[in-house]
């Protein structure tokens, strides 16, 4: 029963760094139909402007400093998210998407090789900016205290997340652009804007999320992002992709599955070392089942 | 509609002797280049190494992009797994080199001398390449291809990924270290002594190999796409439902030509097990990218455009490390620029829809004066489509 309880708090804690992520796959996708693939690394820019905050700063463990820290990289991440919208989607947005498509993914080796290039392809590690201790839940099981971080973290950014997109104004344009662009335009949108608010909200959840892993597992490099993108967009997808509270579930789902896999896969013949197919495999099962992701709607073909 | 010829007659006999002619013209170009590029050179005439291996790169990469073409830009069905299939062709054909058809080429070469018994067997290993992946894109396309757009893509990256996966987990092929070193014949775990049994993977791949293959490849990918299942796949590009309506049977081509597509990935593998020694890493979804880069940027439906740009990506970064010392280590920024920047100009490819064979039979054509203004019999379709209206319509779909 404790390594099922201590599984699942691992489980929901990568599923949380997962959700924060796929939040802005699902965002940027519900708005312009267009698979970010440079999200991941995205993520990974977060980590090394928290990174380099911390160490420029000379900051050691102190919640003011790793509040500091998380502000900053979520500031830094929402501007690189802006200029890359601004620079490279803005100008394909009009062309057919495969063109978008591969603008993406050549964004993603944009930023990857840059940082080989600035700061070599090596592992750093992460300044320890939170004194870790655990905490005894019962039996074996533990919560550390990053974790509580983690959770704590994720939940409030999503709870403004969803304050922001149901509460605001911007909020408002934001859900009437994803609706449909062109009709909100015509109502006097800036749909311009609005667009690069949303790539600045997915990016700043993204480099939460990468300062919040690189506190609980400190290194960080130039590819971390790639893995763990993927994954979180296949959670987007499996929750529904464009449906933000799908993103959250399908994050928080393939976290717990894989963590379980690692802790009882072995019983039933599946290797630990198959973490990583486990992903995979629900996100083809569901799409096969139901296309559309688990809260996600299908939408009537037109002829 | 073409008029069918008659079986027997001379217009019919002439063409297939020309035929004949270009196949042994073309057999024989590629036997003196692969003679130029092997360790003794043609006529003291060699090609230094590394580019040799930048060739046969080359020539792997043109047979994945131009087969990835007839799926993501005949049929439209947008798969980013291709590389996967490729993994199947090579894990597959170099399991049944390493472990069953060694003895068969010793006993063919006590026969017919080694190097034809190794052509064979090579020959052989291709096609058991081929089937595997082919087996493998039906077993992935039938579930797959119900889905659309999006979701196919992200559905064909998936098993893409499973694949690469399953493989770092057989112990049998070599596992997570790839299929190089030995493996312990007892315990079936990968081991680093090579008294326990090494993996002998022959090396057959050469380049006439590559190159002859990459020349069926795209005579096949070419025949296909002016054939009447050609237009049933553009049909289902242009447009799924008003080819439904037609009464093209949309699933069954889709399967057909991503299976097809799947084999030629099979035969990619192959050449490369047989070459490089196949590894997991190398067939991560990073590549799977990198071909549709390839085909996006020499322009989608175009084959010519793909062969194109195959070679593009082949040699530009190889190209970007000549670059000076301090700007040496940004060159795969570079690269990541370039490519941004081309399809942010050049949003259609470099080629766009463009084939050369198309104007070579315009050509031919000019001094008959029998050249018809638009929709000539000779063009191939896949020209006809225009990529403007379709961004247009999926800009309304929106």
């Amino acid at each position: 029963m404790d390594t099922f309880v201590q599984q699942l708090i691992n489980g929901l804690n990568i599923g949380a760094i997962y959700a924060l992520i796929a939040l802005g796959y699902t965002m940027v996708y519900g708005i312009l139909r267009l698979i970010n693939f440079a999200h991941g690394d995205i993520y990974m820019v977060g980590a090394f402007a928290g990174y380099f905050i911390a160490l420029k700063l000379g900051l050691g463990p102190s919640w003011g400093g790793l509040l500091f820290v998380l502000v900053g990289s979520m500031v830094v991440a929402a501007l690189v998210g802006m200029a890359m919208e601004r620079l490279a989607y803005r100008p394909v947005r009009k062309y057919a998407r495969m063109t978008s498509l591969i603008t993406a993914i050549g964004m993603s080796l944009l930023l990857e090789n840059l940082f080989v290039a600035l700061f070599g392809g090596q592992g750093r590690g992460f300044p320890q900016l939170l004194t870790d201790t655990t905490f005894p839940l019962f039996g074996n099981a533990a919560i550390s205290k990053s974790q509580i971080l983690i959770f704590a973290v994720s939940i409030a950014l999503m709870v403004i997340l969803q304050w922001i997109i149901f509460k605001t104004k911007v909020g408002t344009a934001m859900r009437a652009v994803s609706f449909n662009l062109n009709s909100a335009k015509l109502m006097g949108i800036n749909t311009d804007a609005i667009i690069m608010f949303t790539f600045a909200l997915g990016s700043a959840l993204a480099a939460a999320g990468g300062v919040l892993t690189a506190q609980y597992s400190p290194t960080i490099d130039p590819l971390m992002g790639i893995t763990t993108g993927l994954k979180a967009f296949v959670a987007a997808v499996l929750g529904g992709i464009g449906n933000i509270p799908g993103a959250v579930l399908g994050g928080l789902l393939i976290g717990v599955a894989e963590t379980m896999v690692v802790g009882y896969g072995s019983g039933i013949g599946i290797q630990s070392t198959y973490r990583d197919a486990v992903a995979f495999a629900i996100l083809i099962l569901v799409l096969l089942i139901r296309p559309s992701g688990i809260l996600g709607t299908t939408v009537q073909e037109k002829v | 509609m073409r008029v069918p010829r008659k079986l027997g007659s001379t217009e019919n006999m002439i063409s297939f002797v020309k035929r004949f002619l270009i196949a042994l013209i073309i057999i024989a170009v590629l036997y003196a280049l692969n003679l130029a590029m092997s360790k003794e050179g043609l006529f003291g005439f060699g090609v230094p190494l590394y580019q040799v291996d930048l060739w046969k790169m080359a020539g792997i990469n043109i047979i994945l992009a131009v087969s990835l073409n007839l799926i993501n830009g005949f049929t439209g069905q947008f798969s980013i797994g291709h590389i996967g299939f490729m993994a199947v062709g090579a894990y597959s054909s170099t399991f049944m080199t390493v472990y069953y058809t060694q003895g068969l080429e010793q006993w063919l070469a006590g026969i017919l001398g080694a190097s034809v018994a190794a052509a064979i067997v090579f020959a052989l290993v291709i096609i058991i390449g081929a089937l595997a992946a082919a087996v493998a894109g039906l077993i992935v396309g039938i579930p797959s291809l119900r889905l659309r757009g999006d979701y196919l893509a992200i559905a064909t990256l998936g098993f893409a990924e499973i694949i690469r996966i399953v493989i770092t987990n057989m112990n049998k092929i070599g596992g997570a270290t790839g299929f190089r070193g030995c493996v312990d014949p007892i315990t079936n775990i990968t081991c680093s002594d090579p008294a326990l049994g090494r993996f002998t993977i022959p090396a057959y791949t050469n380049f006439f190999w590559i190159g002859f293959l990459a020349v069926i490849t795209i005579v096949v990918i070419y025949n296909i796409v002016n054939s009447d299942m050609g237009r049933a796949l553009i049909s289902i590009r242009e447009d799924e439902l008003a080819a439904q309506a037609m009464g093209v049977n949309t699933t069954r081509y889709k399967v057909t030509s991503f299976v097809i597509s799947s084999a030629f990935a099979g035969v990619a593998g192959a050449l490369y097990g047989h070459w490089r020694l196949p590894h997991p890493n190398d067939f991560t979804f990073v590549r799977s990218f990198e071909i549709i880069i390839m085909i996006v940027l020499g322009g989608m439906g175009s084959i010519t455009g793909a062969v194109l740009g195959a070679l593009v990506i082949t040699f530009v970064p190889e190209v970007l490390r000549m670059l000076p010392g301090g700007v040496y280590n940004y060159r795969l920024v570079i690269y990541a620029l370039m490519l941004i920047i081309i399809m942010i100009t050049r949003p259609q490819g470099i080629l766009g829809n463009y084939e050369i064979a198309s104007w070579l039979k315009r050509a031919r054509k000019r001094p008959e004066g029998n050249a018809t203004v638009g929709g000539s019999t000779g063009a191939p379709i896949a020209e006809q489509s225009d990529s403007t209206k379709k961004t247009d319509k999926e800009l309304e779909n929106r």
